[in-house]
């Protein structure tokens, strides 16, 4: 049906990704204005007992052994079929690892068009409009749903996951489609993050540095904080590319998600990758040398300063009060 | 084994972004362009895969302002050939239409493996490389941190959150959009790219016009409202630490 808003279920390894349900979130709050019935395309094999809490007015299920995994070439023959047959208003995919492997591609082969980076939506004169970001999260572009059907890759942020979620179960139709044929991507196996003796998403205080910690060297005067704390060091993905910190230390859209009591960024812009996997802690206090770094936006406190200038002497200030 | 890797340039973020008259557009007039970090992950992920393997790096760019620089620094880093395409890039310039462009070129090549960056932080139609890869008919993996080949394929790592990994094959050609390179970019010596402008040459080609459709114009950008910014402490470090620790004895931390 021309209005329905479509939503591609992410899911890996038996479990629904929070994004589904922000997707989920947004679709339900379009479909309150306009009448639209909320479709939630599920691809998998064994895979329906997934959509048992989905805020959907209907699944369409696609099961196959070719889509056990997430491959994109699989996903996309059976997604291309599924969206020429019923042409949605509105296909929401997320933008992540796999979501924003195939919706470009779709757009190509369907000639809708997509925007991408979607925080939220909005009815405006009875028209959708998207609201996205970009320029890591310093601009913001609104602008209207084209018409007959768009397709939108989210981010998270806009709505509560919660909002996503149903406790009654939706209608399941298992759909037919054809075969998956001529796979030319095949998923060999995961590979699980390495095991190393800590669990950032576990720790109450964390002290985070970025690319303002500037040399590996520097990384031992952030150290000396996080022990005077009492806390352990994370940081924001160009920390860890560089080789100087291990990929558990990661806190983001590709590491990992944290909730502690105390975030100390320092450094950290707060691109969306990184404050999506940050911003829910209750306490962050941000040190960076730009007033205009989004990390202050998601801040309690701040300071514009240097952090290397910073942390020496906050870690001689805390000791002394520890030490009383 | 010839290794494409098409490249853009972007607004360098460090700077103050600024909305154009119009309320639709950046400010142009006082932007700089810098390579698109991913971009610059895939020509290193490039140029490992060629140092293992043997072949050629191929770089192809629009020429954004500011583009021979950032070509000649390739050349700096080990690419062999650098490939400018000549039109207008001056206005908003969405994926739709940059992956039309390379595409036409691309398919005169045929090329075995495109390497591009996963993503641009400018972009708000999608990244280039899944668009390019519908455009060519061929298989695009993203968020790539490790690429192994081997005879007409290559095993890719690709990322999902969590640090959690999957290890995909995919057949030749194809696409892979380009997260981290195994090993990031090092520094260049300015004596090396000096060498490189005075020793290479920068192939031109003229590309088509530029077809924008299935991007989107937006009505109106602008700046975050934000809810409620961070208090800000004022002052010299002493200052900042000292409120900084009665914050967090509030807190009951001590």
């Amino acid at each position: 049906m021309e209005n329905d808003i479509f939503v591609l279920v992410e899911h890996l390894r038996g479990e629904v990704s929070e994004i589904t349900y922000v997707m989920l979130a947004a679709a339900r709050d379009l479909a309150a204005e306009t009448d639209a019935r909320v479709v939630a395309v599920l691809l998998g094999q064994g895979a329906e007992k997934l959509a048992n809490d989905f805020a959907a007015d209907v699944v369409l299920y696609a099961d196959h052994e070719a889509l056990k995994g997430f491959i994109s070439d699989a996903y996309l023959q059976v997604l291309e079929n599924i969206l020429q047959d019923h042409s949605p208003r509105i296909a929401i995919f997320g933008d992540t690892s796999i979501g924003a492997d195939i919706a470009g591609c779709l757009s190509v082969k369907l000639g809708s068009p997509l925007v991408s980076g979607c925080r939220s939506f909005t009815m405006e004169d009875g028209k959708p409009k998207f609201i996205s970001q970009i320029y890591g999260g310093k601009i913001m572009a609104k602008g209207e749903v084209p018409s007959p059907t768009c397709l939108v890759t989210m981010i998270p942020g806009g709505y509560k996951p919660e909002s996503g979620k149903s406790t009654s179960s939706p209608e399941i139709n298992s759909i037919t489609f054809p075969e998956p044929t001529g796979l030319r991507v095949s998923l060999n196996q995961y590979v699980e993050p390495e095991i190393t003796d800590v669990d950032i998403s576990k720790e109450p205080v964390l002290v985070a540095i970025g690319r303002g910690i500037g040399r590996e060297d520097n990384i031992e005067l952030a150290e000396e904080l996080a022990d005077a704390l009492g806390g352990v060091l994370c940081a924001s993905r160009p920390v860890v590319d560089q080789g100087w910190l291990s990929t558990s230390r990661m806190v983001g859209k590709s590491g990992k998600s944290v909730k502690p009591s105390i975030y100390l960024a320092m450094g950290i812009s707060g691109a969306p990758e990184h404050v999506e996997g940050m911003s829910d802690s209750e306490l962050i206090i941000a040190v960076n040398t730009d007033p205009a770094a989004p990390i202050f936006d998601v801040a309690q406190y701040g300071a514009e300063i240097d952090l290397l200038d910073l942390l020496p002497v906050l870690t001689e200030k805390i000791e002394a009060a520890k030490g009383g | 084994m010839d290794i494409f890797v098409p490249v853009k340039l972007v607004p360098d973020l460090v700077e103050e972004l600024e909305i154009d008259n119009s309320g639709t557009s950046l400010d142009r007039t006082f932007l700089r362009l810098m390579l698109n970090e991913f971009d610059e992950h895939a020509i290193q992920e490039a140029i490992l895969l060629k140092n293992r393997i043997g072949g050629q790096v191929i770089v192809i760019a629009p020429d954004y302002d500011g583009v021979d620089d950032v070509l000649y620094t390739a050349v700096a880093r080990g690419v062999d050939r650098v490939i400018k395409l000549n039109g207008d890039f001056e206005g908003d310039v969405n994926s739709h239409a940059l992956a039309r462009i390379i595409a036409a070129k691309l398919k005169k090549f045929d090329p075995d493996l495109v390497l591009t960056g996963v993503q641009a932080h400018d972009s708000l139609d999608g990244p280039v490389g899944a668009l390019l890869s519908a455009e060519l008919g061929i298989p695009y993996v993203g968020y790539v941190s490790k690429v192994r080949m081997s005879e007409g394929k290559c095993t890719v790592s690709k990322e999902y959150p969590g640090g959690l990994m999957a290890e995909m094959e995919v057949v030749l050609p194809a696409i892979l959009g380009i997260q981290a390179a195994e090993e990031p970019p090092g520094y260049i010596a300015i004596s090396k790219i000096r060498q490189a402008m005075k020793g290479a040459t920068i192939e031109e080609l003229d590309s088509d016009e530029l077809n924008c459709s299935g991007g989107v114009t937006p009505s109106r950008m602008y700046q975050p409202e934000v809810g409620e910014k961070a208090t800000m402490i004022d002052g010299e470090e002493d200052a900042i630490a000292e409120r900084i620790v009665e914050v967090l004895k509030e807190r009951g931390i001590f």
